[in-house]
């Protein structure tokens, strides 16, 4: 295709930007981060993604400098930070309240990181149009902050960020404030600004959604530690983890034991049942502990048993999740497990198969599922 | 959602109406023609005109403000950094000790922290006059500076100094630019009620004056301790209205910037 | 560097100011009186190096704080102050406690007006507003001319220096400072608690003492510390409202050092004053710590 694909993280000649080294971040007897090491490189959007208290704000304000790592060190550029003061470092955030200098005009507040260098008032001014202009924030230059509305003090929060050309640019949960459909116009306006300015961005969030539209690599953590750092893609599709799994969009779990059986598996989740097949990389023992990961998009549902597959169960439907364009039909196997399904509403609600009480077949092809060991 | 019941209005008439009587008779008699303060003679502003006519009060009067003016000022400085002190710096040596003598001037009896200052002027052999005054009013105006100031500094967004370092201002200047304009109102509070607590002090003053320097206070209190006398009255009226005037003036324009912000906030929603 | 600054300048200050002079109330406590400049002996003179420090220590003694003891209205005079400033600082919360509950229950636009009309009496002068209530108490006063006029009483009140004159007094001028932290609590406190007491059963009056009162706990205490521990060394107002039949320690500690000058009685009273202070001081300071904390 002779397309390039965006991969430095692939890439054994590229020197990644930010490399934390064994980092450990203790708070008196609570540990936020454990012992963490990975790599970003230049011109990706990063993402941390993870619930509260997961230890991806804690990750943030290390790299802007706000706290220092407990043990470990932080490179940027090949160079250690962890002595460099939040002032001196070519690293700028964008503040989860927007910290808009509510004393200042919106000019004032883009211009405020520009005036600490100490350059000309000229480099300056020009400089600031060019942020204006880049957020269409322009007619609102001499405004102060409580006179613009909350999308407007995203923007200028942005604007006043990207106003050094920093190296690293930190997003901290940015688009929290903003209402749904602003927030997807914003998302992509980030990611065409960090496409045109080249800088690297950071960004923390515990919305799945926004990290999987946004970014180029997602770290998903927990308690922390980073469970997996992978571009959206493979997250989504090859978790290694359940907790990924289930983390990530919508997933059934079916847990069992392993046994070898040609080219793949066969799982023994329940007694009395013919075992499921899945194909994998993963290697199991036989008897291993197993859990299997389905995403329900990947579940076919239909009134008949079909013919041509191997992992076929019957369950009654208990619920439907109707969500306009698609409906989530949670199905209750004889044995007890539940199995989520989606199909696309193609059909107009009169006439669709399916009602709740009915009994169906659930199906999925061999290489559908993915295989965790935990 | 809250109700004034009769109650209620009763007990803000009867409070307000009982913070306010004994100032509206002293005004009232203070244009009384006759010098026995306690029998209406007729309307007359003579006593304005003896006032005024008294250089004693008008000296008086100079060193109160002088006295005042200097005194506020530096305990504002001193005030403010131990606001900060106290809110930003964690533990260190002495912090309890720190906190301690910041605490007690508000509570502490003024007898004893006058007699405690012109014991120490006496012990290292400093003339009594305004320049001890002003060290004493000072130190214990300081303590309610500080106690205005860092209340504020405590629900201030320490996101907007962390803003400001971020973009490259070194601490100070994080200070100077973001934190102090902001906190602005607190810090001129403060400097207002170390004014005033100035201007009122009489004991303090009493302790700490020496010969050499009369404030208005110290007048006022030889003049009353013999009675009840209408210059006094006077001067009262004079004194309250200045302060009415202050705190309705003030009062008018926080309220007119608070709903000019308000009209803007909103516009901005719409705009 | 800049850290060590910001705390040194007033730590230092404080130290020299508020610290030092206490211990030199403390050391003249221990002194004599004499008829010298300073009025006190023995003064301390380090030319003499360790000799003379050692004689300084060995001249001092307890001899004004035994006659401290040995004079009846010393301790008579700490008693009624501490009972004077309890009853006061009770006075003050009964009246303060209503007019607190009235603002904070106001309607909204009304608050900023009601907080400046209970701000400006503190703003104006203490001495003028005790002195305003002289010519209300008096036997030829005001209260007296309405009350005979009114037919109510046949022969004036004598109201003025007597103990209730006081404490009409100390009520009056220390008012804003128990109204102020109470309101302060109780529009914190939110209102629809007290719906959903009444909701589950409790009258009105149930309501305010099981859910009200404790919930603006914090703001009567702050302000019962800010009238007592103050009203304890009162001076001004004893001395204007409450005549020689009232006996407060303010008083006592100021008429020893400028009617009597005798410096070394009057520190003798100080430090005992203080003494009997700390403990108040003390519970009101960690009371604030305590609120802070919790609000952190």
């Amino acid at each position: 295709m002779g397309q390039t694909v965006f991969e430095p993280w692939n890439d054994p000649e590229a020197r990644p930007l930010i490399q934390f080294r064994n980092v450990t971040k203790r708070f008196g007897d609570f540990t936020a981060i454990d012992n963490q090491s990975f790599n970003i490189y230049e011109r990706e959007f990063f993402a941390l993604l993870g619930p509260s208290g997961c230890g991806k704000t804690t990750m943030m304000r290390m790299l802007a400098g706000f706290e220092k790592p407990t043990e470990g060190t932080i490179l940027l550029g090949g160079k250690d930070i962890a002595p460099i003061p939040p002032n001196k470092r070519a690293v700028n955030m964008m503040f989860q309240s927007y910290a808009l200098f509510p004393h200042l005009s919106v000019w004032d507040n883009i211009a405020f990181g520009l005036r600490r260098d100490g350059r000309r008032r000229d480099e300056i001014a020009a400089r600031v149009e060019e942020m204006l202009k880049l957020t269409r924030l322009t007619q609102f230059a001499r405004r102060k902050p409580h006179q613009i509305s909350g999308g407007q003090r995203q923007r200028v929060a942005l604007a006043r960020s990207l106003a050094k050309a920093p190296r690293l640019l930190l997003l901290d949960e940015p688009l929290g404030a903003l209402d749904a459909k602003l927030r997807t116009a914003t998302q992509f306006e980030l990611m065409d600004i960090q496409e045109k300015t080249g800088t690297t961005f950071v960004i923390v969030t515990h919305d799945q959604e926004e990290a999987m539209t946004v970014a180029s690599r997602v770290a998903v953590m927990d308690t922390g530690r980073v469970i997996q750092a992978d571009t959206p893609a493979r997250i989504y599709e090859t978790p290694n983890s359940v907790y990924v799994a289930d983390f990530i969009g919508e997933v059934t779990i079916l847990s069992g034991t392993a046994r070898k059986s040609g080219a793949g598996y066969e799982i023994h989740y329940a007694e009395g049942v013919p075992p499921l097949y899945a194909e994998d990389e993963a290697r199991f023992d036989n008897g291993e502990t197993c859990h299997i990961a389905l995403r329900p998009e990947k579940v076919a549902i239909s009134a008949e048993r079909p013919e041509d597959r191997r992992n076929a169960v019957e369950g009654t439907i208990i619920d439907i999740a109707y969500l306009g364009n698609l409906s989530t039909y949670h199905v209750k196997l004889a044995t007890g497990q539940m199995i989520k399904a989606q199909t696309a509403n193609t059909r107009r609600l009169a006439l669709r198969g399916f009602t709740w009480e009915d009994k169906v077949w659930l199906s999925w092809t061999d290489t559908a599922a993915v295989l965790l060991k935990e | 959602m809250r109700r004034l019941t009769w109650f209620n209005a009763t007990s803000l008439t009867l409070g307000l109406a009982f913070l306010y009587l004994p100032m509206l008779i002293l005004i009232i008699y203070s244009f009384n023609a006759s010098r026995l303060v306690t029998v209406w003679a007729g309307f007359s502003t003579q006593w304005y005109g003896t006032l005024f006519s008294n250089q004693g009060f008008i000296d008086a009067a100079k060193v109160t403000l002088k006295v005042a003016v200097a005194s506020s000022s530096v305990a504002t400085v001193l005030g403010t950094m131990a606001a900060l002190v106290l809110v930003r710096m964690g533990r260190f040596p002495g912090r309890t000790l720190f906190s301690g003598m910041i605490y007690a001037p508000l509570v502490m009896p003024e007898v004893i922290t006058g007699l405690s200052l012109l014991l120490l002027f006496i012990g290292i052999g400093l003339d009594r006059g305004i320049f001890t005054i002003i060290l004493a009013h000072t130190t214990f105006s300081m303590a309610f500076v500080a106690v205005v100031v860092s209340s504020r500094l405590m629900t201030f967004d320490r996101s907007l100094e962390e803003a400001a370092l971020d973009l490259g201002a070194s601490p100070f200047d994080a200070f100077r630019l973001v934190t102090l304009p902001i906190i602005a109102p607190a810090v001129i509070s403060g400097w207002l009620l170390a004014f005033t607590l100035s201007l009122d002090d009489l004991v303090i003053a009493s302790f700490t004056a020496g010969p050499s320097a009369t404030t208005l206070p110290i007048k006022i209190w030889s003049a009353v301790r013999l009675g009840v006398s209408p210059e006094i009255n006077a001067l009262s009226t004079i004194m309250i209205g200045i302060v009415a005037v202050g705190v309705i003036g003030a009062s008018l324009v926080t309220k007119r910037a608070a709903l000019r912000r308000e009209a803007e906030e909103r516009a901005a929603v719409q705009g | 560097m800049g850290r060590f600054f910001l705390i040194a300048l007033p730590f230092a200050w404080l130290l020299a100011l508020f610290l030092v002079p206490f211990l030199i109330v403390l050391k003249i406590s221990l002194s004599d009186i004499a008829l010298a400049i300073p009025p006190y002996t023995p003064t301390l003179d380090l030319t003499e190096g360790w000799a003379g420090i050692r004689a300084f220590l060995s001249q001092l003694d307890f001899e004004n704080f035994t006659f401290l003891t040995q004079d009846d209205l010393y301790w008579k005079a700490y008693l009624s102050s501490l009972q004077i400033a309890l009853i006061a600082t009770v006075l003050t919360l009964l009246v303060g406690y209503p007019i607190a509950y009235g603002m904070a229950n106001a309607p909204d636009h009304w608050r900023p007006t009601l907080m400046m009309l209970v701000i400006l009496p503190f703003w104006t002068s203490f001495l003028i507003r005790v002195y305003s209530w002289m010519g209300i108490l008096s036997t030829e006063g005001y209260l007296n001319q309405l009350l005979l006029w009114l037919g109510v009483i046949s022969t004036p009140l004598t109201v003025l220096n007597t103990p209730t004159a006081v404490y009409i007094g100390i009520v009056y001028t220390y008012l804003p400072f128990m109204i102020l932290p109470i309101y302060s609590a109780l529009e914190r406190m939110d209102a629809s608690l007290l719906e959903a007491a009444e909701d589950l059963g409790c009258s009105r009056l149930t309501a305010f003492w099981l859910v009200t009162v404790p919930l603006s706990k914090n703001g009567i205490i702050a302000g019962c510390f800010l009238v007592f521990i103050p009203v304890i060394g009162e001076f001004v107002i004893p001395s204007l409202l409450g005549g020689s039949r009232t006996l407060m320690i303010g008083k006592v500690l100021w008429e020893e050092f400028f009617n009597n000058r005798d410096w070394p009685v009057a520190s003798a009273v100080a430090v005992i004053l203080l003494l009997i202070l700390i403990v108040p001081i003390v519970l009101f300071q960690i009371n604030q710590q305590k609120q802070r904390e919790a609000e952190e």
